[in-house]
């Protein structure tokens, strides 16, 4: 088996691979369905309607992709420039914890700050928060060489730890009842709501901005072009005078800030406090997305809300009729490998000898 | 004083060498598909796979070894699949090993809950018995998989280093043009050294349900894989090393559960001792960065006939 490159790239090609990666994760899915006995065509059109069936499903399939497109934008932002952060989970508890840290309601009343300093504190901390967290592994791979796949990992770990320990020490809620539950945000500080009854907030609006704002840098800013050049090819890019240690700290500076922010909307616009399972791999499957939407910021948000659709509607397919909604996860990761799969055939012809 | 009655205590040497036996075999699964020049990040889904399948295996009536075959076929087919999109199609290694790892672990999860859907206590098997009939100390604590670990180590240090097999599956990771030069398949070595590695993984996970515990839950592995990861960089990629890296580590781990006993939650937070492990890895990590000699191909695909 050999792969040879295509000679004459094909946008029909390129544009075909995700139609395929999606046939492909479709019928693999109704394997599992079919294989635990459940009716497939009920459980998809279940799944459909759940995620996007009504004013309701969108409301909730919105609300799920605002930390997705988060923490894929925090993937592709690092990916591109070959900066393989796999920690944005720990950052988003390190930021969500800075979030409360400045806007909480410690002692009952919290700090005395007026909201017109604290909010933009509040966010400032959290992306400083995850910022930093991917700063140490970044740090550690510019200066020692030591692969940042496993240290962004291990910090994930080492973050949920910390966080489990100030939720049982300094960050407790006093009136949790030993649920371990951080202190509660100060409600001035909580992202407005489109409407009293749906749970969809400002953070998407935020997170949609940032998509284009990063688009915007990756094509037209000289930083952009940097990233692109240290992910290309570090060695020409060094060649061509490219400060490549400085570019990799910078980019894992802002993928470390953005997946940090993702913490802060979090609990400023959806839970009000923080909690140990408050975020279900939310890092783990922004590089998901990432990858679906090619790294490309614009794509995240396409990606992130299907996704989002695939999670929240495999929920209520799953009181419906039973099926486990770790399928969503099968799902998704079958998306992904599939992805992968039909792009690689879209750049490369296969050729069995 | 209260350290060194640990220290000198049987107890605790069984306890090394039981939370040791899965990062003994992980590591060297990860050992073996990094030497073919393959990284290999599907282990921590890997790990839940064969956790899985062996217990469930067993469950269903199966004996315990048959049990632990399955979980090394369940690891071996995994691998088959690592290393079809990261062998033969050439794909990024870090992305197709994390697409493995979230692809092993909803499995499993999805077919335990398919299987078991309202259980909230999670239903038992008989796991391996201690091998109380040995008489060694410390070893006549340990179940037989331990013992199968123990053994493993050399005989693959022997198959790496002393045998042309061994010399193909180095080479493959150092230079693949000297592979294929000596009219060998650099695909075909790498394959087979990935799907054996991944079949160490598999059995590292059903130790975890076949002898550490007697039952499957939902974060059983809880990033014993990464740490497998962190332990063949601090091996330098020699099985010798790696056995006492794993031990070490194992070490460090037990040590951290005594000392938590002892200070009973009074001194400090249990958290900071469970995040030593995890602290040490990445100090581990850092130390042997500098003279760490990864082998020269690893995370490079080869494609015939490309400089």
């Amino acid at each position: 088996m050999q792969l040879i490159p295509y000679a004459n790239p094909s946008r029909w090609r390129m544009a075909l691979a995700p139609v395929w990666a999606l046939t492909a994760t479709l019928l693999l899915s109704s394997v599992l369905i079919w294989w635990i006995n459940a009716p497939i065509l009920r459980a998809f059109s279940l799944l459909l309607t759940g995620g996007f069936g009504s004013l309701f499903a969108w409301s909730e399939t919105l609300t799920r992709a605002t930390p997705l497109i988060m923490t894929g934008l925090a993937a592709a932002i690092a990916f591109r420039a070959r900066l393989y952060n796999i920690g944005a989970e720990g950052q988003l508890y390190l930021g969500a914890l800075a979030a409360v840290a400045i806007g909480g309601m410690h002692g009952g009343t919290g700090w005395p700050l007026p909201v017109w300093l604290s909010f933009p504190l509040m966010l400032i901390a959290a992306a400083l928060a995850g910022a930093l967290l991917l700063l140490i592994p970044a740090l550690l791979k510019t200066r020692f060489g030591v692969d940042e796949v496993v240290t962004t990992l291990l910090l994930n770990f080492i973050t949920l730890l910390l966080v489990s320990m100030l939720l049982d020490g300094p960050m407790k809620d006093p009136l949790s009842m030993g649920w371990p539950q951080s202190v509660a945000l100060n409600p001035a500080l909580e992202l407005s709501r489109l409407s009293e009854k749906m749970r969809i907030h400002s953070g998407l609006a935020m997170a949609v901005l940032l998509a284009l704002l990063i688009g915007f840098v990756n094509r037209w800013t000289v930083f952009g072009f940097e990233m692109r050049a240290v992910g290309a090819n570090a060695k020409a890019a060094r060649f061509a005078g490219i400060p490549v240690e400085r570019v990799m700290l910078k980019t894992a500076l802002l993928s470390g800030a953005v997946a940090g922010l993702a913490g802060a909307f979090e609990v400023a616009g959806r839970t009000s406090y923080i909690t140990l399972d408050m975020s279900p791999g939310y890092g783990y499957t922004g590089i998901v997305i990432a990858m679906l939407a090619a790294l490309n910021p614009v794509g995240v948000v396409f990606a992130a809300v299907f996704i989002a659709g695939v999670l929240v509607g495999a929920d209520s397919m799953s009181r419906a009729i039973g099926v486990p909604t770790y399928l969503a996860d099968v799902i998704v990761a079958i998306s992904l490998v599939s992805m992968l799969i039909s792009v690689m055939l879209a750049e490369y012809k296969l050729l069995w000898k | 004083m209260e350290l060194l009655n640990i220290l000198s205590g049987e107890v605790f040497w069984i306890a090394v060498l039981h939370i040791g036996t899965p990062l003994i075999f992980g590591t060297l699964g990860v050992l073996l598909c990094e030497r073919s020049g393959v990284l290999n990040l599907g282990i921590e889904g890997i790990m839940v796979a064969g956790a899985f399948a062996g217990w469930f295996a067993v469950y269903q009536g199966a004996g315990l070894w048959l049990g632990v075959a399955v979980a090394a076929l369940t690891g071996a087919a995994f691998g088959l699949l690592h290393a079809f999109l990261s062998v033969w199609l050439a794909l990024s290694q870090h992305v197709a090993g994390l697409g493995i790892t979230l692809l092993a672990t909803s499995l499993s999860y999805f077919a335990y809950r398919s299987g078991f859907p309202t259980v909230s206590i999670p239903p038992t098997i008989q796991p391996f018995a201690e091998m109380s009939w040995l008489g060694i100390p410390v070893l006549r604590g340990q179940t037989p998989l331990t013992l199968l670990a123990l053994m493993l180590t050399p005989v693959i240090a022997y198959a790496l280093y002393r045998t042309p097999l061994g010399l193909a599956v180095r080479m493959a990771g150092e230079n693949p043009a000297a592979v294929e030069a000596q009219g060998l398949s650099v695909h075909g070595i790498r394959t087979g050294a990935v799907v054996a590695g991944s079949a160490l993984m598999g059995v590292a996970g059903a130790f975890l349900t076949l002898s550490a515990f007697n039952a499957f839950f939902f974060n059983i592995v809880n990033g014993r894989g990464w740490i497998c990861v962190a332990l063949v960089v601090f091996a330098s990629w020699r099985p010798g090393k790696a056995l006492a890296g794993a031990l070490l580590f194992a070490t460090f781990e037990a040590l951290q559960l005594r000392l938590q006993l002892l200070s009973g939650g009074a001194l400090l937070p249990y958290q900071l001792f469970l995040m030593l492990p995890y602290i040490l890895s990445i100090i581990a990590l850092v130390l042997v960065a500098r003279s760490a000699a990864y082998p020269q191909a690893l995370m490079k695909p080869y494609r015939k006939g490309e400089r």
